[in-house]
């Protein structure tokens, strides 16, 4: 093997052994009965909703996340996209008022079970933000504030380079990893956020509208990396634009916003989950249809 | 018949455009100089102040300057020989003091009202309004509370420097809180939410990202509020800067002075010559003061974050 082969070998196994823990720690009996399919579903919705000191957000979504599957939720401003990809790792629970009820599984553990930790929880289920966030460090800072927060030390540099060459970041920064984060271009700063994601080893990976700041090259790089990630990472993104959702997701969702009967209070709520190409091609809702069609929207 | 038309509309176009553009009113002419040097005129005033100050400091003060006035001490009989060698160390000792209590509580104050407190509860907007109206309370009155709690009272320090450094650090302390707010609520909350996401507590948000981004900022309010505790010689009246130190001040010793203070009772003084030596005082406060503040103002240009 060579010196290339036994890094990529290694960050395999690192990261399998990673997603095999979080399994673990979030469904011990299962592992120990080697229980089989466990790895099938990721995320388990039923009936959950989100309220914001009173006013719902979104109501009554019920779904299943698949493993290794690039998952899009779609749908027009205001539908609740991202307030759904925000419970998914707690990020809700920074935002004074909101609520999460009904049943949030992940790995067929509550998420919000009152044992639960929220900050073990985003350890596990990564996110990258609409707008790049780097951190006001150096890249290689950058990337290795995940791991150092975990409290690893050593092979610190081999943790970094790994996650940047997930990251599809490494040929382009390795020579300046020393500098400011803020000198890259939007897109390498967006790619050097999946790199700092990466970097903690989480199981799930959630992307609020990644490209939406982003050049359509950068663009076409990050949906390329995404392909890539779902080999090892379970991907949930939020997206406005329908062709990058038919281009990268294995399965798509469609929220809608929904009024109530005098349009007082509108919400967001699942219109129709499938495959991508059974929603692109052939929906079931007429909605779906005009939505994706570009009749509404 | 268009074309007509066209003509005559286009030389109307040209008749209101010309005579618009070569009628400026001459009351807008007059208006516009009168407000403008009105302006100029206050900027002026506060120049001239400024100006008339240094220049009067420089001129009687001059005679004065030397190094011995770094290394002699007060006399009230030889102003040849006096100097201001226990005021300047009684001064470096209390912003010293200063800085030891203000900057722990003053950036934990800061972190908690921005990071923890919520706003949304009535007793932490209170205490909000209160920092601010903290800010703006006239010196001489943390010189009582000094004199009452420091002093006296329940720390019963007794007049030594200690007592003098706590007072002065209460004096301050809300101006390094205010400028510590600004500065942690200047970093965006995209960079908590990219932490907190990657499983990073709150504190370790705090500690790692919040704090690293923000310290030029709080590290400028600091060094301004020193520079107003250092200018500052109403409160230590009360509480023990005396009169007449011939000794150098040690923390908890008995006695201690301060610039401000010295350069007051040298200027009350009847003798020419120990009004000269105050001027002297006031050259060095003033070197000092302005050299503090650049420094702050240059700390903030070269390395504040810029979003």
């Amino acid at each position: 093997m060579t010196r290339e082969e036994r890094r990529a070998e290694s960050g395999r196994q690192t990261r399998e052994a990673a997603a095999e823990r979080a399994a673990i720690a979030v469904r011990p009996e299962e592992f120990q009965q080697g229980g089989a399919g466990s790895r099938e579903k990721v995320f388990e919705l039923k009936g959950v909703g989100v309220d914001y000191s009173g006013a719902t957000a979104v109501k009554d979504i019920t779904m299943d996340v698949r493993r290794n599957d690039v998952t899009a939720l779609i749908g027009p401003s205001g539908c609740g996209k991202s307030t759904l990809l925000r419970c998914l790792n707690r990020m809700n629970d920074l935002i004074p008022g909101a609520s999460v009820h009904g049943e949030l599984l992940y790995h067929g553990e509550d998420l919000y079970g009152s044992a639960v930790d929220p900050v073990q929880v985003r350890k596990l289920i990564g996110m990258v933000f609409q707008k790049p966030n780097p951190f006001p460090k150096s890249i290689f800072d950058n990337v290795a504030f995940g791991p150092r927060i975990l409290g690893r030390k050593e092979n610190l540099d081999e943790a970094v380079e790994g996650a940047l060459r997930g990251a599809a970041l490494w040929d382009e920064v390795k020579d300046r990893l020393e500098d400011n984060a803020f000198g890259l271009s939007g897109g390498q700063q967006q790619r050097l956020c999946i790199a700092r994601c990466i970097a903690v080893q989480p199981d799930t990976i959630l992307m609020d509208e990644p490209c939406s700041a982003l050049d359509p090259i950068s663009t076409g790089k990050i949906e390329d990396l995404m392909i890539e990630l779902k080999e090892e990472f379970s991907i949930v993104i939020v997206t406005h634009n329908m062709q990058q959702a038919a281009r990268v997701s294995d399965r798509t969702a469609f929220l809608m916003v929904e009024l109530d009967a005098d349009e007082d209070n509108r919400w967001g709520r699942l219109v129709e989950y499938d495959e991508t190409e059974k929603i692109f091609t052939n929906p079931s809702d007429r909605r779906t249809e005009d939505y994706v069609s570009g009749k509404v929207g | 018949m268009r074309s007509e038309r066209a003509r005559l509309a286009t030389a109307g176009a040209r008749a209101t455009v010309a005579a618009t553009l070569g009628n400026q009113p001459r009351r807008d002419v007059v208006l516009n100089a009168v407000f403008a040097g009105l302006l100029l005129l206050a900027v002026l005033v506060a120049l001239a102040g400024l100006a008339a100050l240094l220049l009067q400091a420089l001129v009687r003060g001059a005679p004065a300057l030397s190094t011995d006035l770094f290394t002699n001490v007060p006399s009230t009989l030889r102003p040849e020989t006096a100097g201001f060698r226990p005021a300047i160390l009684g001064s470096l000792e209390l912003i010293a003091g200063v800085i030891v209590f203000v900057v722990p509580i003053g950036i934990g104050a800061a972190i908690y009202l921005e990071e923890y407190a919520d706003s949304s509860k009535w007793w932490n907007r209170a205490i909000e309004v209160n920092i601010q109206n903290l800010a703006a309370v006239p010196s001489i009155i943390y010189g009582i509370l000094g004199l009452a709690f420091v002093v006296r009272g329940p720390l019963d320090l007794g007049f030594v420097l200690v007592a003098g450094s706590l007072t002065l650090a209460l004096l301050v302390l809300p101006i390094v809180i205010i400028a510590a707010r600004e500065a942690i609520r200047a970093v965006p909350d995209s960079i908590r939410q990219g932490s907190l996401a990657l499983g990073a507590t709150r504190w370790q948000t705090i500690r790692r990202q919040v704090l690293p981004a923000s310290i030029p900022g709080i590290a400028t309010g600091v060094i301004l509020a020193v520079s107003r505790a250092l200018g500052e010689a109403a409160p230590l009246l009360l509480v023990g800067a005396t009169v007449f130190v011939t000794f150098d001040p040690t923390p908890f010793g008995d006695g201690y002075s301060a610039m401000p203070v010295q350069i007051f009772n040298y200027a009350v003084r009847p003798q020419e010559e120990f009004q000269t030596l105050a001027f002297a005082g006031v050259i060095v406060m003033l070197v000092v003061l302005l050299a503090m503040n650049s420094f702050a103002i240059w700390l903030r240009n070269r390395y504040e974050q810029r979003w």
